[in-house]
């Protein structure tokens, strides 16, 4: 029992940081349909101006906010610079399908090739901020840590607030709008290709969060090959599609979900077949329900 | 006013418009009527900044609007309204209207706006938070034109409004077509297969036949010319 409470525990905390992903991913193929393989580069590169403003300040409160605001700048930068010239001049017969694909593909190689270039096998470290001893219930300690707990409260309030921008502000119609029927909102004067660039910048800032906590959640270090970052990106996607990759609701669900069953293997199974696992649970949504688990038969959802 | 000459339009090789000119005044309504086919919607389209003119030229209020994105042509008065109920359905009929007006940044000003719509079509106002794909295809098309309405237009343009409606609901649609026209001093082209009714409603008459003007004139001399009527009205 306490063995199953702590696996749901570790397994909410994970998954709770590929929900972020999968909410990195989710933002740009609303915006834009396509599908950001340089999302995972992006969270990368933003961990690593984490990790410098890091050691430059001493502060974490200072790091997170400035590597979202970097992970913002360079996805805007991506999107304004690479791909929309890109889809501007592809279309959507034969292989120009692919060009998006092998676009974000490419640029994740790249930006990996920069940060090894500045980096080489220099790490960047983000030691936890907080202790990440168990709390001690009756005895025995707990997976639940002041350091998991201020990952829950990060993401937690990442949600809240991203709902709210989705739902209540003029911003969040713009960018609802213009994903779901960019020609309408164009008439309707909604500036399409600025939102766009917004919805990127939203992306990136998540991405960087979940770079950064799931560093802070492992190693406590990145290097421009970390395997962990290759997860997180494989984890995200596995999550955006179990979501239904169109919601944010469904995107965060698909995280937890992924992160449970997860941890539930790594515990009672073996943590080589975790990996296969993910892969496994993709297939399967893919054929059950290529929906997602909340995607409604009616069309999609805000 | 607005001013067309010689708009030539291409779709890759098919050319849909061959040097079309023709006048509106301001505060008229023009009906633009022809089979399926003539050009209609490239028309819209095109002065919608949806589309690129090959050739010509259009002037709204003597500024050029060719070559001019959507979103920023909305600034300047010109709204669309494309074909077949163009709303967006996983937003709610509040969202669809204030889609409209977002760009005006006047909260006050927005608010107006939707009390005159929910005025004029106040069967929205009963379904302000239901999801716009709840809609019958009646108040999908009040809700289209409730939304460009939300966005202040000085020039309407109206692609085939009546499409796939009851007659009842279509002379509803018309009458508020109308009446909008004359209360807010529009000017409006309105695209409809509908040639009749349109006419009916209509200051003036524009028939198109593919790609260029068969006719033009008042509406009501159009609707009786029997060559028209033959040739392009079908009765
Ligand atoms: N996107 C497009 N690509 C290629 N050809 C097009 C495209 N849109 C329109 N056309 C062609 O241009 C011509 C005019 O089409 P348009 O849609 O303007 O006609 P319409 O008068 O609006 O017809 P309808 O009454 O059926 O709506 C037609 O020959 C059509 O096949
Ligand atoms: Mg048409």
């Amino acid at each position: 029992m306490f063995e199953l409470i702590n696996t749901l525990l570790i397994g909410i905390t994970a998954g709770s940081i590929y929900s972020l992903m999968a909410i990195s991913i989710v933002l740009v193929w609303r915006s834009t349909r396509v599908v950001n393989f340089a999302a995972g580069g992006l969270a990368l590169a933003s961990s690593f101006v984490g990790a410098a403003i890091l050691e430059k300040t001493g502060s974490f409160w200072i790091a997170l906010p400035l590597a979202m605001v970097a992970g913002a700048i360079f996805s805007a930068f991506i999107e304004y610079f690479f791909l929309r010239p890109l889809l501007k001049r592809s279309g959507d017969q034969g292989a120009e399908i692919f060009l998006p694909i092998i676009a974000t593909l490419g640029l994740l190689g790249i930006i990996k090739t920069i940060l090894n270039y500045i980096y080489g096998d220099r790490i960047g470290a983000l030691p936890p901020p907080l202790p990440d001893k168990g709390f001690v219930v009756s005895g025995e300690s707990i997976a639940l840590s002041p350091m998991r707990l201020l990952i829950l409260g990060i993401v937690l309030l990442l949600m809240i607030s991203l709902t709210l921008i989705f739902q209540r502000t003029n911003l969040g119609l713009s960018l609802r709008a213009s994903s779901f029927a960019p020609e309408i909102s164009r008439l309707a004067g909604i500036r399409v290709d600025f939102i766009r660039t917004v919805g990127w910048a939203i992306s990136g800032a998540a991405g960087a969060t979940a770079g950064i906590l799931q560093t802070t959640n492992g190693s406590g270090s990145v290097s421009p090959e970390s395997f962990e970052f290759s997860l997180l990106l494989v984890f995200g996607f596995v999550a955006a599609v179990i979501g239904g990759i169109e919601s944010l609701v469904g995107a965060v669900l698909g995280g937890l979900t992924l992160g449970i069953i997860l941890a539930i293997i790594l515990m009672y199974v073996g943590g080589s077949l975790v990996f296969i696992a993910a892969f496994l649970i993709l297939i399967l949504v893919l054929l059950l329900r290529p929906q997602g688990i909340i995607g409604a038969k009616g069309g999609r959802r805000a | 006013m607005l001013r067309i000459d010689n708009l030539t339009v291409d779709h890759g090789a098919i050319r849909a418009l061959h040097g079309v000119s023709f006048n509106v005044e301001k505060g008229q309504l023009a009906a633009v009527i022809g089979a399926n086919g003539a050009g209609k919607t490239t028309l819209l389209r095109t002065l919608s900044g949806l589309n690129k003119a090959s050739e010509g030229q259009a002037h709204w209020n003597d500024h050029n609007i060719l070559h001019s994105k959507p979103e920023k042509l909305v600034r300047h008065g010109i709204t669309h309204v494309c074909e077949g109920k163009s709303v967006i359905p996983e937003l709610t009929v509040s969202e669809n209207l204030e889609l409209g007006s977002l760009w005006r940044r006047n909260r006050s000003e927005s608010a107006q706006s939707k009390r005159e719509v929910l005025e004029l079509f106040p069967r929205l106002g009963e379904r302000l938070s239901q999801r716009a794909d709840s809609l019958s295809g009646g108040e999908r098309q009040m809700l289209a034109l409730g939304r460009s309405i939300m966005s202040k237009p000085e020039l309407l343009l109206l692609d085939e409004p009546s499409l796939g409606l009851a007659p009842l609901v279509i002379e509803q649609i018309f009458q508020a077509i109308r009446d909008l026209t004359t209360a807010k001093g529009l000017t409006v082209i309105l695209v409809e297969q509908n040639a009749m009714g349109a006419l009916k409603i209509a200051d003036v008459g524009i028939v198109l036949n593919l790609g260029s003007i068969a006719a033009s004139g008042s509406a009501a001399a159009l609707k009786d010319d029997p060559a028209v009527r033959a040739a392009y009205l079908g009765f």
